[in-house]
């Protein structure tokens, strides 16, 4: 017997508005934010010359988590990752207002010592941007910008970077050798390396994986997971699932707002908001 | 920024992959399918017992392999979605209530074949005791349930769900009076013994029945509002699929 027959009769197809009138505020997290807060935006706009591209964000980032950035492109997701460290005093035409704070500390203050803000909030960008150099200088690079010289600090410093980074047991026989000579995954597990050997408090990862193949992608993967033990991660991304994969909390912005954080695990699951839903199933927005 | 109606499209029309949409309606569709028999399954078994109808009752036995056949078909559509789409949020929701609900489809086809063979051994045994009339309005409002569940299911329709699922209550104080009564006919008439068994084996069958469309109502709730409601309470059930909120 079709189901059509029977006195159920169904209608083909059923119409969403049963999901229509869910409680869209996002609110039941199950993880909690909690009150180790690392980095926190408050009213955050930001423009490029006329054009606003941050709208009122208002975001906080807890200490020894992973953050994931989503949303379509332009919507401002890499923007506010470069706030973090100020990489937009950068780009000409760009005009801030609102705060960030980083451990409390107001990132804009006049007082803010903006290289040493860029040591405590390291960064990596998508396309592997070693030194051209050597793989032990490429780590040292940091340090001997510091002043240290002493041989023996470097080395250790080289050594542990580099085995955080998942990457000593690859190198360590040719730690001389050019890193150009090294695979994509394996210079990005480098300029990671680099990034720590100045002990960090933040790491931000715009894209780190988008140019790797899946098994280097899932290096990185892991490699983030053993980092945020020590480090604050935030990481914008375009794929989805490795954000569903790697991270414990996920803002979805979308034109400049944030439209939603919520932990990882109800945002994939259970959105609170119909765009994030629309985003991240594919739907038409 | 405003949030787009959803009622402006139905839920498979709005994907950008339009594949995607079909392949989602189309293991909606097939549960819908897949309940349609097991509806007329439960309903032959029933009525096989109640009017003591032989043929009825062997149709019955012989059919179930439609329904295993079903959901065996859907669990690999559902398999293949996940492994190629990796659905996530209401499409996510969506796979998971149709893998639940063909697991308990299927059950209650196999609860009306055991029915549908009870019949037929009721009647080998005692044909000229005539049709049971204690398992009557069992049967039918189990029925009602199931159909209410599917129903609820084809449209995603919550409020629904939640009354389907009360009527569980109303099932299960109907085999507890069955299983009384019977009890008490038992200890009276030890020779009734063996035909009582057997209806209260049907009696059994048909509250695990309601049992399992009460599920189907659950997985309901829990794609519309992504709450989890098994093992709770009807008034947390009802509570949180209209959305109330501590």
């Amino acid at each position: 017997m079709n189901a059509t027959n029977s006195p159920s009769a169904p209608t083909h197809g059923f119409s969403s508005e049963a999901l229509q009138d869910r409680q869209r505020d996002g609110s039941a997290s199950r993880k909690r934010l909690g009150n180790d807060i690392c980095l926190q935006t408050h009213d955050l706009n930001l423009w490029y010359g006329e054009e606003q591209v941050l709208k009122g964000v208002n975001l906080q980032i807890p200490r020894g988590q992973i953050t994931a950035f989503i949303g379509p492109s332009g919507c401002g997701k890499s923007t506010l990752l470069r706030c973090f460290n100020r990489m937009n005093d950068l780009i000409d035409n760009c005009r801030v207002d609102g705060r960030i704070t980083l451990d409390g500390d107001e990132i804009h203050d006049r007082r803010m010592d903006v290289p040493e803000l860029r040591r405590r909030v390291g960064m990596v960008f998508q396309k592997p941007n070693p030194f051209p150099k050597s793989i032990y200088e490429n780590v040292a690079y940091g340090l001997r910008l510091q002043g240290v010289r002493n041989r023996r600090t470097l080395d250790e410093v080289v050594e542990r970077s580099l085995r955080r980074a998942a990457l000593w047991d690859e190198v360590k026989d040719r730690l001389h050798e050019n890193a150009f000579g090294l695979s994509g995954g394996q210079q990005q597990r480098l300029v990671i390396a680099r990034a720590i050997a100045v002990e960090p408090e933040v790491l931000l990862l715009d894209e780190p994986a988008s140019a790797l193949d899946p098994l280097a992608t899932l290096k990185i993967e892991e490699l983030m997971f053993e980092l945020k033990e020590r480090y604050t991660i935030a990481i914008v991304t375009h794929n989805m699932q490795q954000a569903a994969r790697v991270s414990d909390f996920t803002a979805f912005l979308y034109l400049g707002e944030l439209v939603e954080h919520n932990d990882t695990d109800t945002l994939f699951t259970n959105p609170g908001k119909k765009q994030t839903e629309d985003y991240i199933t594919g739907r038409y927005g | 920024m405003t949030d787009k109606n959803p009622t402006e499209k139905s839920f498979f029309e709005e994907h950008i992959s339009q594949r995607f949409n079909a392949e989602l309606e189309a293991i909606h569709d097939r549960v819908l399918s897949m309940g349609g028999l097991v509806e007329q399954q439960l309903a032959d078994a029933v009525a096989a017992m109640a009017e003591a109808r032989t043929e009825l009752a062997e149709k019955v036995v012989t059919s179930d392999y439609q329904i295993n056949a079903l959901e065996v078909a859907l669990d690999e559509d559902c398999t293949q979605i996940l492994v190629r789409r990796q659905p996530t949020a209401s499409d996510l929701r969506l796979v998971m209530a149709v893998i639940k609900t063909i697991t308990d489809l299927e059950r209650i086809g196999d609860e009306a074949e055991r029915i549908g063979r009870m019949a037929l051994h009721f009647l080998e045994l005692d044909r000229q005791n005539g049709p049971i009339e204690e398992l009557g309005e069992m049967g039918e409002h189990v029925q009602g349930m199931l159909r209410g569940s599917l129903d609820a299911f084809a449209r995603m329709d919550v409020e629904q769900a939640v009354r389907v699922a009360q009527q569980d209550i109303q099932a299960d104080s109907q085999y507890e009076v069955i299983v009384h009564r019977l009890m008490d006919q038992m200890m009276r008439n030890p020779e009734t013994v063996p035909r009582v068994m057997d209806v209260i084996w049907t009696a059994r069958s048909l509250e695990r029945i309601g049992d399992r469309a009460r599920n189907i109502c659950e997985y309901v709730v829990y794609f519309v509002r992504g709450k989890n409601v098994r093992h709770t309470s009807f008034e947390q059930m009802a509570q949180e699929a209209t959305g109330d909120r501590h």
